[in-house]
């Protein structure tokens, strides 16, 4: 029985809840306690939450780009400028993209399929195992990432990825966040907002931004979670499942 | 505590060693704006910091990335929020640009460090 003010007032505290995350409210003031968990992690992450993600395919709308630009401004990627004299046709194809548009075309049907595809955080990620130094790692909540410090640039894992994944980043990067660390010379690609995670948001920025709800985020492992939820009720398929990497990005109505 | 009091004078000491050196512009740090210029102490003594702040960082570093754990005091982000300057119009100063926190005592020693290719040099976002 959700009356119009009940849902402004839901709207509010949704936002004034998120608004805690980037501006520090005055002392006293009661909206602290909506973010009781959003504290940053002081034990390391466990195999007891995989993070995952479902993409409904069927709600991702032609033209709409509302999670790219999400993904590019919570990690900084808007910040990274074409080097100097570089081909623009060049940079269009290397920036750095960590969420990319994919269209699918059934050729005897003629049906197309918008979906958008990131580092589908696999169980056995090829990335991790061609690796020669160890800095591809799966977390062990699930999460794929690059450990920047000990990355030497082979690239080796950007070939192996079967998703086109990751990125390389070219040149200096003048501009870079505290959340989203980033410099010459290291591959990256999604991670799902892994600085919101290790801070206690449950959230990512590209689900946040879905005017559409076709991305559902959450904890594979915890039945009660909407994306456990949704995976049970619809059917749905990995990419390549060909390749038996039990990807934790899923979608449906593909 | 005779080790208190010695901090408190190498401190004077040392920022005595960086003070005069005329009134700062646009993009240059001005003295006792950095939030450590107001404590007493950093997250350890200061000459177990001096001797061992890379170690430090660098053990937290492994335990973000790999344990994700964020909730440290020794985070080079915690430095960076800490040591770094505002300029005379407010706006804060890279701590490793010439003159600020991480630059005097790194030129001095002539220590390159790398941690600024790719992390921020200002306080962050958040
Ligand atoms: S999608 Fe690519 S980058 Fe992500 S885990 Fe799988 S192989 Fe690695
Ligand atoms: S580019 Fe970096 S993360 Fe990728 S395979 Fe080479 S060392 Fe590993």
């Amino acid at each position: 029985m959700s009356s119009t003010s009940d849902q402004g007032r839901r709207d509010f505290l949704k936002k004034a809840a998120a608004a805690t995350t980037t501006v520090t409210l005055a002392p006293g003031v009661v909206l602290h306690t909506l973010q009781a968990q959003a504290e940053p992690r002081t034990t390391p992450v466990t195999d007891k939450v995989r993070w995952g993600m479902l993409i409904d395919t069927s709600k991702c709308v032609e033209g709409c780009n509302d999670c790219v630009e999400a993904c590019d401004q919570e990690n900084g990627l808007d910040l990274v400028n074409k080097p100097e004299g570089a081909d623009d046709a060049l940079w269009e194809r290397q920036r750095p993209q960590w969420i990319r548009h994919v269209k699918l075309k059934d050729n005897m049907t003629g049906r197309i399929t918008n979906l958008v595809m990131m580092c589908q955080h696999c169980e056995f990620p090829p990335c991790v195992d061609v690796c020669p130094t160890g800095a591809s790692f799966k977390r062990a909540d699930g999460i794929v990432m690059v450990d920047r410090h000990i990355c030497i640039g082979c690239r080796y894992c950007m070939m192996a990825c079967p998703y086109k994944a990751r990125s390389f980043i070219h040149a200096d990067v003048a501009e870079k966040l505290t959340r989203a660390p980033r410099g010459k010379g290291c591959v990256e690609s999604c991670n799902f907002c892994v600085h919101r995670l290790d801070n206690g948001q449950t959230t990512t920025a590209c689900q946040d931004a879905c005017k559409h709800q076709a991305i559902v985020f959450g904890d594979l492992k915890d039945p009660d979670s909407p994306v456990s939820k949704a995976l049970k009720a619809y059917p749905s398929v990995q990419i390549r499942d060909d390749l038996k990497l039990n990807t934790g990005v899923r979608y449906t109505n593909i | 505590m005779t080790g208190k009091r010695s901090i408190t004078l190498l401190a004077i000491l040392v920022s005595s060693l960086f003070f005069g050196l005329g009134t700062a512009h646009a993009g240059e740090g001005v003295e006792g704006t950095a939030k450590a210029d107001k404590l007493t102490s950093c997250v350890e003594p200061t000459p177990v910091m001096r001797r061992r702040h890379f170690e430090f960082i660098e053990h937290q570093r492994d335990l973000t990335v790999h344990q994700g754990i964020r909730g440290s005091k020794h985070s080079l982000a915690g430095c960076v929020d800490c040591h770094a300057r505002r300029d005379a119009s407010g706006k804060p100063v890279p701590v490793n640009a010439e003159g600020e926190f991480c630059n005097t005592c790194h030129e001095y020693a002539a220590v390159e460090f790398d941690c600024f290719m790719c992390h921020s040099t200002v306080p962050g976002e958040k």
